[in-house]
């Protein structure tokens, strides 16, 4: 069972847009929402109304700064999951047979009532997309929300993860990364997709596309920025004395 | 990483007494009956001792049968093998050696491979995660190798081969520290790779995905403790190294010979402790914590 595949028919995966990305966590939201309480142990949390919360999520937003060589640093949001890689080295480390990659659609899950909960598989995750349950014991982690996708009790708008369903900015996209004319495909080869640490080996299925460049904001910001300068002349007569006699007091 | 008693317990027991089944295997010392019975009964001691504290930091212990299973890839599972077939083989052999006064030495010696197989096993657990650069090199086995030999070595009191293979055990922690310290820088693996954005100027993390902590956080970001981390070597190396030489060099007695092994244990522990503490999880890179 931990000897992956070959190859698969088809790499189901994610596509997210770092240019689009508004960082307002609302996948992370939909993501524990819809994963809590759907496909195996619910997703935990740990005095969740305490003075030190914690919880098991399988999809979280970080923000980096990036400071170029010349000209103004940007903000850049960057949601991250599991990537479902075609190397995937929590599938190998398993002892157990629980972790494994799906021939059909390249998918990486965790069967549960097989996981004993060693946490091999989250060392040897370089992205940290596998978080262990602390009420269940056992190894949690995106799956591309296989119980949404091939739902067909779901109107077909839903068939897709939660959290490219919910993006309100329509920064990820979901489809066959192994289809050259899919969308997604298109879209990674428009945009110059990335693999995050391509030197680990993983060959990460997920791609994120990198933000656009920026206008160069030139000193002069407007045609308009002259006629905005501040208009402060000195004061006269009756307010002018009356300038100058707070001024001496 | 998070320095779990459980796994430095585990590391540091079981190496040492797989280490001890290796030269009981090969005859050495060559005993026989009551004593005999007292050097197997030390080193399963030690050895399934440490097996057991490994089950500890499991979610699901009672299933831990099922890591038999996947002995074609995971070197977890493959290390559950050798351990469990150097035990039986070992047991069998020391019912000839302490009931029998027999000494069925093809026996002996299958057990002492498999006993330094189990060793090496553990040390690739370890070893094969390219995600922890500091592990990520030959000479991890090699440390998990050689303290496990001078360990046997000096719990079985053969002084003449502990004391080489201490000198052995010593330079090869020297060398492993030196490369670890290099290990991540060398791995190439930074903020910049790690999301893809290095190429465009200097990453900085500017706010982390949550206020609280969380479980990549609690196992992978340890970064308490390292601060005496220089200071800790110091004391691990002269426990496991420099003390055990010096005891063994004066006149034997097996007064000293316990204080050697006390001595050595505490030291392997401690950098065991160091081993887990000082490795840098590249995880910690998306939270801006390296």
């Amino acid at each position: 069972m931990t000897q992956l595949p070959s190859s698969t028919d088809r790499k189901m995966g994610l596509v997210i847009d770092l240019d689009t990305c508004v960082g307002c966590h609302a996948c992370v939201i939909s993501c524990k929402g819809w994963n809590t309480e759907n496909y195996g142990a619910p997703l935990s949390d740990q005095d969740a109304y305490g003075a030190n919360p914690s919880g098991t999520f399988l999809n979280r937003v970080h923000s980096y700064e990036v400071q170029p060589a010349e000209g103004h640093a940007q903000l850049i949001h960057f949601p991250k999951s599991c990537l479902h890689c075609e190397d995937a080295p929590c599938v190998t480390v398993c002892p157990t047979g629980a972790s494994y990659k799906r021939v059909e659609d390249g998918i990486v899950l965790v069967n549960e009532s097989d996981c004993i909960g060693c946490g091999l598989c989250a060392w040897s995750c370089p992205y940290g997309a596998r978080e262990l349950d602390q009420a269940e014991g056992v190894m949690k982690k995106c799956t591309l929300c296989v119980d949404r996708i091939y739902n067909e009790n779901l109107p077909e708008v839903d068939r897709v993860p939660s959290c490219v369903r919910t993006c309100p900015a329509g920064a990820r996209h979901f489809g066959d990364l192994g289809d050259p004319d899919s969308d997604v495909s298109k879209l990674v080869a428009e945009r110059g997709g990335m693999d995050l640490m391509p030197e680990m080996g993983t060959k990460p299925v997920n791609k994120y596309l990198p933000p656009r460049p920026k206008d160069n904001v030139e000193d002069q910001i407007d045609i308009l920025a002259p006629l905005l300068a501040p208009v402060a002349e000195e004061p006269k007569g009756f307010l002018g004395w009356l300038d100058k006699t707070l001024e001496k007091l | 990483m998070h320095p779990a008693p459980s796994v430095i317990i585990f590391t540091t027991l079981s190496g040492l007494g797989f280490g001890l089944l290796l030269f009981l295997g090969l005859g050495l010392p060559d005993v026989s009956g009551w004593i005999a019975f007292v050097f197997f009964a030390i080193a399963y001691a030690l050895s399934v001792g440490g097996l057991m504290a490994s089950t500890f930091h499991l979610g699901h212990p009672e299933r831990a049968w099922k890591a038999f299973t996947q002995w074609k890839t995971s070197w977890l599972s493959r290390e559950g093998w050798c351990a469990v077939i150097a035990l039986i083989v070992m047991g069998l052999y020391a019912i000839g050696v302490i009931f029998l006064g027999q000494r069925w030495s093809l026996l002996g010696w299958i057990g002492a491979l498999f006993s330094l197989l189990t060793v090496f096993t553990t040390s690739m657990i370890y070893t094969q995660l390219k995600t922890i650069p500091r592990w990520n090199m030959k000479l991890t086995p090699a440390m998990f190798l050689s303290f496990s030999l001078a360990g046997g070595a000096l719990l079985a009191g053969q002084v003449r081969v502990a004391l080489p293979l201490l000198l052995i055990a010593a330079l090869v922690q020297i060398l492993y520290w030196k490369k670890g310290d290099k290990a991540l820088e060398e791995s190439g693996t930074n903020l910049g790779t790690a999301t893809g954005l290095g190429d465009r100027g200097a990453v900085r993390a500017f706010e982390p995905p949550h206020t609280g902590t969380n479980y990549l956080l609690r196992e992978f970001v340890h970064v308490v403790g390292r601060k005496h981390a220089e200071k800790l070597r110091i004391i691990s190396f002269v426990l496991a190294f420099v003390l055990p030489v010096i005891l063994l060099l004066l006149p034997f007695g097996h007064f000293f010979a316990l204080l050697a092994v006390a001595s050595h244990l505490a030291g392997v522990a401690t950098s065991r402790w160091l081993f887990f503490a000082q490795a840098e999880h590249v995880v910690g890179l998306y939270y801006g914590k390296r």
